[in-house]
């Protein structure tokens, strides 16, 4: 077989002949404009997708009049100045608008031409691909990822919902008490963290303060807090050793089903003669820190285990009678937060509580925002903060 | 002073400034958001009322210490320059609109030759093609080599951030200027396309109608760009006009 004979194509026809019934029958439409817009040619494909006869469309149609009004304003203010000045555009995706109203999807690929004299102008060599099918597949794709992302927002919902059932709104107003509290979520909030505080009251001048973090996160880890949270309502109760309650929560939790144990601070207050004193007993928890109007800072607490973690435990109660010192409680969200690999630690904690006003909401919002600003703002840890101080 | 329209930047009035540049001082600019301005001109809120970017070229006449120009805006900016002239009538000498529509959304007793379903129809489509915005961005999130993808936005012309473009589509097509018309105090040119789908004959007659001293010319050409399509004609109706007010003003 020579060239020649490769060219002339197997039905013998001329190369030319093969190049017109290639416009012609082509599987896509083909459309020829002149600088107007006007259709100067248009093969079968294409009368086929706009759905006019032969004879309705050259010399009688613009390119623009089978578009939708949209898609009108988009060829004149987007196509048409790229075309002027990129001599083509690709892949745009439209709709054509036949004329029993029905729209269809199509892809175009569009070149400028160059008349006699060389000159390109707004004559249009345009491709045109059905997508009905594929733009089906898109939409329905677009509403799965609609559908997903609507379940995202739900869980995240549900998330900050049940956190904040293990978050009091706010803390309650105590006599002779000034209290701040804050919890800041990792992340967007949208996953339910193990960093939990609960403040309430047993007596007339008698409350409870705990504060812990259970650890893991997410749905199943919220389940112990509750757990844990209403667990020490009722034992602290019965029980006003801080310590003897971590024992008895320890005991309870170790008969619960879960792999999730929790470390906790947990403060009785007990008014008596004008003054506050405070009972402390920690569970693998950081000790609180006291500061002192001069700024001097020192811990409260002796360590003890976990909750849940270990086969016999300890706890131990400190007693300590308030002045006018401000007492801080935190979970490890403060001083394991890091930045690179550096930890916050607790030596910067300490001299940022020194630093700051003798307040408890200047401590507890000022430790919050200094934590989140050495992580650059994307705490990978929940954090939660409660300070006290006697009032008059 | 040309300003440019929605959908590109200064580029659209490539083949026509260039024609005044001998025996005028020609300024050129991107409108916040458009072209190449710098990202951080761009305020959503500010550019969510055409007054955005009145202020904007009121305070760039300003600091150019410019007076009594000829201020040319091409179909949304038309009405920008409107607003402009209205606000300062010290710089603005004379007006010339190209393509404009006071209002785009077809109202009772006005024809602007678009429905609220069309615009959403505009908006969609916007999202649907990103014109090159998207693609030198992958290039970028892929971590190719920065200077090509650099190059490559620079040679992308007609590239809006997608979302800043929608909110101009929004600002330019759902806005109605028709009551600031009769304020406009200096002499005025519509220059009007035969066949236009975007600004069509109704609307640019409205603005002559409505305009106290309007003159209007109709290009022979198709679409909302004449700039483009028939730039020299553009260029020569818009001399004519200056050459005739200058007339009869010294006249």
């Amino acid at each position: 077989m020579t060239a020649d004979d490769d060219g002339a194509g197997s039905a013998g026809r001329e190369p030319h002949e093969d190049c017109l019934a290639l416009f012609e029958d082509a599987p896509c439409g083909y459309v020829l404009t002149d600088p107007t817009g006007m259709i100067t040619a248009a093969n079968a494909e294409f009368h086929r997708m706009v759905g006019l006869a032969r004879g309705e469309l050259v010399g009688r149609r613009t390119l623009a009049s089978l578009l939708p009004v949209g898609a009108r304003i988009y060829l004149e203010t987007h196509l048409l100045p790229v075309l002027e000045h990129d001599d083509a555009v690709r892949e745009v995706s439209l709709d054509l608008l036949r004329p029993d109203g029905v729209r269809v999807p199509v892809l175009l690929n569009a070149t400028t031409t160059a008349n006699a004299e060389g000159v390109r102008d707004l004559s249009l060599r345009a491709v045109f691909i059905e997508t009905s099918d594929r733009h089906r597949y898109e939409r329905d794709l677009l509403t799965a990822t609609q559908a997903a992302e609507e379940a995202r927002r739900e869980a995240a919902r549900l998330a900050q919902t049940l956190q904040r059932t293990l978050i009091p709104p706010a803390p309650p107003e105590i006599e002779h008490l000034s209290i701040a509290a804050t919890y800041r979520p990792a992340g967007d909030g949208s996953t339910v963290g193990g960093d939990f505080y609960d403040i309430f009251q047993l007596g007339p001048a008698s409350w409870v303060i705990a504060l812990g973090d259970v650890s893991g996160k997410g749905v199943e880890a919220a389940a112990v807090t509750s757990f844990v949270r209403y667990t020490l309502r009722a034992l602290a109760i019965e029980h006003p050793d801080p310590a003897e309650t971590l024992r008895l929560l320890d005991r309870a939790l170790h008969a619960h089903e879960t792999a999730h144990y929790c470390t906790l601070v947990l403060a009785h207050l007990g008014r008596t003669a004008d003054r506050w004193t405070i009972r402390l007993s920690l569970a693998g928890h950081p000790p609180a820190l006291i500061r002192q109007p001069d700024g001097t800072v020192r811990e409260l607490g002796i360590y003890g285990s976990p909750i849940g973690l270990l086969d016999g435990p300890e706890f131990h109660t400190v007693s300590h009678e308030l002045g006018d010192e401000t007492i801080t409680l935190y979970t490890d969200g403060v001083t394991e937060a890091r930045h690179r690999r550096l930890l916050y630690g607790e030596r910067r904690l300490g001299d940022l509580i020194a630093s700051l006003p003798h307040d408890p909401v200047e401590i507890t919002e000022g430790i919050a925002n200094a934590v989140l600003d050495y992580q650059g703002g994307d705490a990978s840890d929940d954090i939660a903060i409660v300070t006290l101080r006697a009032t008059r | 002073m040309f300003v440019h329209g929605f959908g590109c930047g200064q580029d659209m009035w490539r083949h026509v400034a260039p024609e005044f540049e001998r025996d005028h001082r020609v300024v050129l600019f991107d409108l916040p958001g458009s072209g190449e301005a710098d990202a951080s001109t761009y305020d959503t809120i500010r550019h969510g009322r055409l007054e955005g970017y009145r202020d904007d070229i009121i305070a760039l006449l300003d600091e150019l210490d410019l007076h009594a120009v000829v201020l040319v805006g091409h179909s949304v900016s038309a009405m920008i320059a409107v607003l402009v002239q209205i606000a300062r009538p010290d710089l603005v000498e004379r007006l010339v609109l190209v393509t404009p529509s006071a209002r785009y959304l077809n109202d009772v007793d006005y024809v602007g030759g678009f429905g609220e379903a069309d615009i959403d129809e505009l908006l969609d489509l916007m999202s649907r093609n990103h014109l090159g915005w998207q693609d030198p961005l992958a290039a970028l999130v892929a971590g190719s080599d920065s200077s090509a993808v650099k190059d490559e936005l620079e040679r992308v012309f007609c590239r809006t951030r997608p979302e800043i473009a929608a909110e101009f589509a929004a600002v330019t097509f759902r806005g109605d200027n028709r009551a600031d018309l009769p304020h406009v105090s200096a002499p005025t040119l519509v220059l009007q396309s035969r066949e236009d789908s975007v600004a069509p004959l109704t609307a640019g007659l409205y603005v002559k109608e409505a305009v106290p001293d309007c003159a209007f010319e109709i290009l022979e050409t198709r679409g909302h760009c004449p700039q483009l399509s028939v730039p020299h004609e553009t260029a020569a109706a818009i001399r004519r006009y200056l050459d005739v007010s200058v007339n009869s003003r010294t006249a």
